[in-house]
């Protein structure tokens, strides 16, 4: 278990005040020049020793991404750093945690990544729903401001750099990083194609990284404490601390700063009470947010909760949203909703997302009330395949990950509410004379 | 240049080439819906998937993905027959497969990649998607049910029409595509999208359900609307031209066409002269073509003979009316009918010497007098595009008006020529390809003045000549080249008070000051010409006789003969040919090839297509630019007698020049 001294994210249940003065309090913002100092090259150089992958689901190694970035810009095309902070990933809870009890530590990585990458200014995209969030944010920004620690000579480090909070306006889709700028630069939220990627192309056509909120929060304590420190936790290749935020049907749903690689029944049993019912009422898990594949309750009671570990399993660690299902769980309902979420929030720019999520729900509700045929069940299995892959962003993934987890998992569950509507007996399927 | 292989043959393909390109070039077929050549690229139909390596190991969208050395591309891998075919499926599912009674059958991207690509069958048993329909103007007719989503229509409207008025709203399986606030589309380049749109959401609406595309003769025509010359495929049944669709020429209309080229065609059936009329007590009778020539005969003209061409006729009819005047003793002979009389001693001081493609290059362009959105509207999408692909700068003397892109008005009064603001000189003075395009609004004033331009500004050099005027009668420059022009322009033909004149097409003479001379109007309408004539011989119109035209940058064109003219109308030649035997100056060809032989040997640039040469030797005129500028069109949808006669251009005229408001109620 972690130790507290340890964690990085010191108010993340809110129990001293945001405000800069406690912020300063708990270490942020001391001697933040010194920081900058160290140099832009050698700042990336420690986040990739540091063995840091982004926070926002797909576990890309952050400082190579930052090292993507055009050495020298521009003037007329500088760089620019993206926060996302559009976390609408259900079961995902962690930005909003660090934005409304800690967001000097997101601002003073804002600072620091955006030294390192060399960017002008930063933007931070925080989804819309959070209204309490952004008025935290937003005052925030105001105090770091007051203080000198944005803007003209930021820290007196003698670089400029602004930070600017952009509300978005409800659309899942918008967390995508692509369509992140376009709705950044005031179009409708779909995602672009890449090649270009954003370090070539982004924001308003400049060169742009876009960071997870938990990703850029971590940066100045692990320059604080060495990157060695956050090097310390985990296993290989998957280092350091990690927001966990577990839901569902644990005695104690809760959000924790954890070591990476610990084993799931460790996590629930130290931080959650245990599953509700005891280990032998756990049906199944989704580990990472809803977009990644259920994992049955016998495969992840020991695995260690890290990008490899959960990929070894057919899932993944996503955001670590830790989503908890008893024996008491309608699984096929519960997928079938997820499915109308992806349904529901398909941007509609490309084909086999735009028609396949809607097709893959309809499916779903009927499997859920046993309304189908024996054979609609590899049917839908094909078409998530379709689906997955063939699309401009991961929301496609998304939507065809759960459902190919249930299926894989629960199929005889899907079959038995297909055989007790139908009678009971696997009824040869009727055919119209030609 | 890269090399890449395509399904294990190796070829080069140029820098920036994408995967799809590399793959047509290797001569492999690419299905797409969303991708076009002269569109962005969306890549959000997913047809186009290919399998390449290196690369992740899924199919990649080979529209958006660029050509790089060592590819290895597969377009007949399982992995991509899966793709393709599970994208059509997707496509299909929600698509209405209402072809027997779509507009597109026989023509539809959709129907054929299915046929290709699809896999036969679907497995999508629950309800298909029903969305509005939505208006999108006189010429649009919308079924969106059809619609696949794969923006053509919404980049073409934003990219190269430069109206902003047709967009995507909703997200997911309920997006549609929609025009703003569902009000006309505003363009007079709106047809293009029933072109561009893959399937039958945006089918033409004057042609629905008016025939089959198998059923349909196809002839290669020239458009005559304006003086651009776009090259037109006629589609035509039995006697009746059904619709007009562009040819691709990347020298001038690349593959657009305006609406009224698109749509005057229903004007052809409409308001025709079908036979020869006498005056007689002041009224037009029907009568023969003997009594007809015969009143021509009386008149006993003698030398005192005229022609005055129309704006929409080719040629070969001026050449055969200039022979017949030349062979009765006059060399009286005039196409600018309004009473133009600038100055035509050097052709190339009255051509648009840039040329339409050419005009994609300009850094900075200099419009005096000229409208061109409407004067010339796919010259226009030239300037455009120089602004959107370079950040051409385009300054403007004349009324300020929309021409879609930025322009900087310096005010409407010619005499600025003189005095070019210090921004537009310094702009120019840093320009390589600098442009200068005159209008007919300020031939008149501007002419020496824009001519003096050429060495103040150094438009012409090594290369490059950035002079040009911009005509908008089809006939205007083959009428130059025959010489239908005299020194002071009509009002010369009025002073030399002919007997008798032939108006060739001509209606927008001011024919009161022709009261004391015999008017024969040769035409196909029954427009302001026809009633002033005292004898009408009812001609062919352009869709109904093979003719040379001659664009605005010179270029000599040729079309075919689509239909018969009706009734008793006849090829205007013939009817000078078989006139000019009853007056006893019998024209020298019998056949269509002895007059185009005859015309070769009178303007020898005319026997051959293509950009004719007039060398570059501007005559030294007054330089000072005087009076406002007021452009000649006010109304795009009705400048001839065919589109005056046409039903649609009149409803465009109607609706989006005049605001009249026939907005349909969503079903």
């Amino acid at each position: 278990m972690l130790a507290d001294k340890d964690r990085i994210f010191t108010n993340v249940y809110g129990f001293q005040p945001w405000t800069i003065d406690a912020a300063m309090k708990r270490g942020d913002w001391d001697n933040t020049k010194a920081l900058i100092e160290i140099g832009n090259d050698t700042i990336i150089d420690r986040i990739k020793a540091s063995g840091l992958r982004g926070r926002g689901g797909a576990g890309f190694p952050t400082g190579v991404k930052w090292g993507f970035m055009p050495k020298e810009p521009k003037p007329e095309r500088p760089n620019f750093l993206v926060i996302n902070a559009d976390e609408s990933e259900p079961g995902s809870c962690k930005d909003r945690e660090i934005i409304r009890h800690d967001p000097h530590k997101l601002l003073e990585g804002a600072l620091i990544a955006g030294f390192a990458m060399r960017a002008r200014a930063a933007y931070i995209y925080i989804r819309g729903e959070y209204i309490r969030e952004a008025e935290v944010l937003f005052a925030a920004i105001a105090e770091a401001y007051d203080k000198g620690f944005l803007g003209k000579n930021a820290c007196g480090s003698g670089y400029d750099f602004d930070v600017f909070c952009h509300r978005g306006a409800g659309a899942y889709i918008c967390g995508e990083e692509t369509a992140m700028l376009e709705s950044l630069e005031g179009k409708k939220g779909q995602p672009r194609l890449k090649p270009p990627f954003p370090a070539g192309a982004g924001l308003y056509g400049c060169p742009t990284t876009v960071n997870n909120v938990e990703s850029i929060a971590v940066v100045p304590t692990i320059l604080r404490r060495s990157p060695e420190w956050f090097a310390g936790f985990g296993r290989e290749n998957n280092k350091g601390t990690k927001l966990f935020q577990i839901s569902g049907h644990v005695e104690k749903p809760c959000v924790v700063e954890e070591a990476m690689s610990i084993p799931f029944r460790e996590l629930i049993e130290k931080h959650c009470g245990g599953i509700r019912g005891g280990w032998d009422n756990l049906l199944a898990v989704i580990p990472g947010g809803s977009s990644v594949p259920l994992v049955p309750a016998k495969q992840i009671m020991d695995c260690p909760m890290d990008f490899d570990g959960l990929k070894e399993l057919g899932s993944g660690l996503g955001t670590a949203a830790v989503i908890v299902m008893d024996k008491s769980t309608d699984i096929v309902q519960a997928i079938s909703r997820i499915s109308y979420f992806y349904k529901h929030e398909s941007c509609g720019q490309c084909t086999p997302c735009r028609e396949g999520t809607g097709w893959m729900w309809r499916v779903m509700e009927r499997l859920r009330t046993g309304d189908a045929d024996i054979s609609e069940i590899d049917t839908l299995f094909e078409v998530t395949k379709q689906v997955e892959g063939h699309t401009i962003c991961a929301l496609g993934d998304a939507a065809a990950w759960p459902i190919q987890g249930l299926i894989r998992h629960f199929r005889p569950e899907l079959e038995r509410r297909i055989m007790e509507k139908n009678g009971g007996g696997d009824t040869p399927m009727m055919e119209a004379a030609e | 240049m890269p090399k890449v292989k395509v399904d294990g043959v190796e070829i080069e393909v140029p820098q920036g080439a994408t995967v799809l390109q590399a793959c047509e070039l290797a001569g492999k077929e690419i299905p797409r819906f969303c991708y076009h050549e002269r569109l962005s690229i969306a890549g959000n139909c997913r047809m186009c998937l290919v399998e390449v390596k290196p690369g992740p190991p899924k199919p990649q969208a080979s529209c958006a993905l660029p050509a790089a050395d060592n590819q290895e591309i597969r377009t007949d891998s399982p992995m991509v027959k899966k793709a393709r075919e599970g994208v059509m499926e997707f496509l299909l599912i929600n698509h209405p497969l209402d072809c027997p009674i779509c507009d597109q059958g026989g023509e539809c991207d959709l129907q054929d990649q299915s046929m290709a690509y699809g896999r036969g069958h679907s497995r999508y048993t629950e309800n298909k998607r029903a969305v509005t329909e939505k208006y999108m103007g006189p010429i649009v007719k919308t079924v969106m049910t059809r619609c696949i989503q794969c923006t053509r229509c919404v980049r073409f409207a934003e990219e190269v029409a430069g109206v902003e008025e047709i967009g995507a709203i909703y997200r997911g399986e309920d997006m549609q595509i929609t025009s703003y606030l569902e009000e006309a589309v505003t363009s007079e380049l709106s047809g293009n999208v029933v072109d561009l749109c893959p399937v039958g959401a945006l089918t033409s609406k004057p042609y629905s359900f008016e025939a089959r595309p198998w059923e349909l003769n196809k002839t290669l025509a020239i458009d005559v609307m304006d003086a651009v010359g776009t090259n037109i495929r006629l589609d035509s049944r039995g006697r009746q031209v059904l619709r007009a669709l562009p040819r691709i020429n990347e020298d001038v209309n690349e593959e657009w066409a305006t609406d009224k080229t698109r749509h005057a065609v229903d004007g052809l059936v409409r308001r025709r002269l079908d036979k020869p009329y006498v005056r007689r007590d002041g009224k037009l009778v029907p009568a023969t073509w003997e009594e007809a020539f015969d009143a021509i005969a009386a008149v006993n003209a003698g030398s005192s003979v005229a022609a005055i061409a129309g704006d929409l006729v080719d040629c070969e009819t001026m050449f055969a009316a200039k022979a017949l005047v030349g062979a009765m003793g006059s060399s009286l002979l005039e196409g600018r009918q309004t009473g133009m009389d600038y100055d035509v001693t050097n052709l190339a001081a009255v051509n648009f010497n840039t040329t339409i493609a050419g005009a994609e290059e300009a850094d900075v362009v200099l419009l005096v007098g000229t409208n061109l959105r409407w004067e010339a509207p796919l010259v226009n999408t030239r300037i455009r595009k120089a602004v959107r692909k370079h950040g051409a700068k385009v300054f403007g003397i004349g009324p300020e008006t929309d021409l879609t892109y930025k322009t900087e008005w310096l005010g409407d009064d010619l005499a600025l020529l003189g005095k070019l603001p210090k921004e537009v000189a310094e702009a120019f003075d840093k320009a390589e390809k600098p442009m200068v395009i005159v209008g007919g609004a300020a031939l008149k004033g501007g002419h020496g003045a824009a001519l003096n331009l050429v060495k103040s500004l150094n438009l012409v050099r090594d290369g490059w000549n950035g002079f040009n005027v911009l005509h908008f009668s089809a006939a205007r420059m083959g009428g130059l080249m025959l010489g239908y022009a005299q020194p002071g322009g009509i009002a010369d033909i009025v002073a030399a008070r002919p007997k008798l004149a032939f108006f060739l097409g001509a209606d927008e003479v001011d024919f009161s000051t022709f009261a004391d001379t015999f008017k024969v109007f040769i035409g196909h309408h029954g427009d302001k010409g026809a009633h002033a004539a005292d004898v009408i011989l009812p001609g062919a119109s352009y869709a109904e006789k093979p003719g040379t035209y001659v664009n605005l940058e010179g270029r000599v064109q040729r079309g075919d003969r689509a239909v018969f003219a009706p009734g008793d109308a006849r090829e205007d030649w013939t009817i000078l040919r078989a006139l000019s035997e009853k007056l006893g100056h019998t024209l020298p060809f019998d056949t269509f090839a002895e007059l185009r032989a005859a015309m070769a040997g009178d303007a020898p640039a005319l026997a051959h297509e293509g950009l004719a040469n007039f060398d570059w030797n501007p005559p030294a005129l007054d330089a000072k630019g005087s009076g406002t500028v007021t452009y000649p069109i006010s109304d795009f949808y009705l400048t001839n007698a065919i589109c005056r006669a046409s039903p649609t251009m009149q409803r465009c005229s109607a609706e989006l020049v005049h605001g009249q408001d026939f907005a349909e109620a969503a079903e």
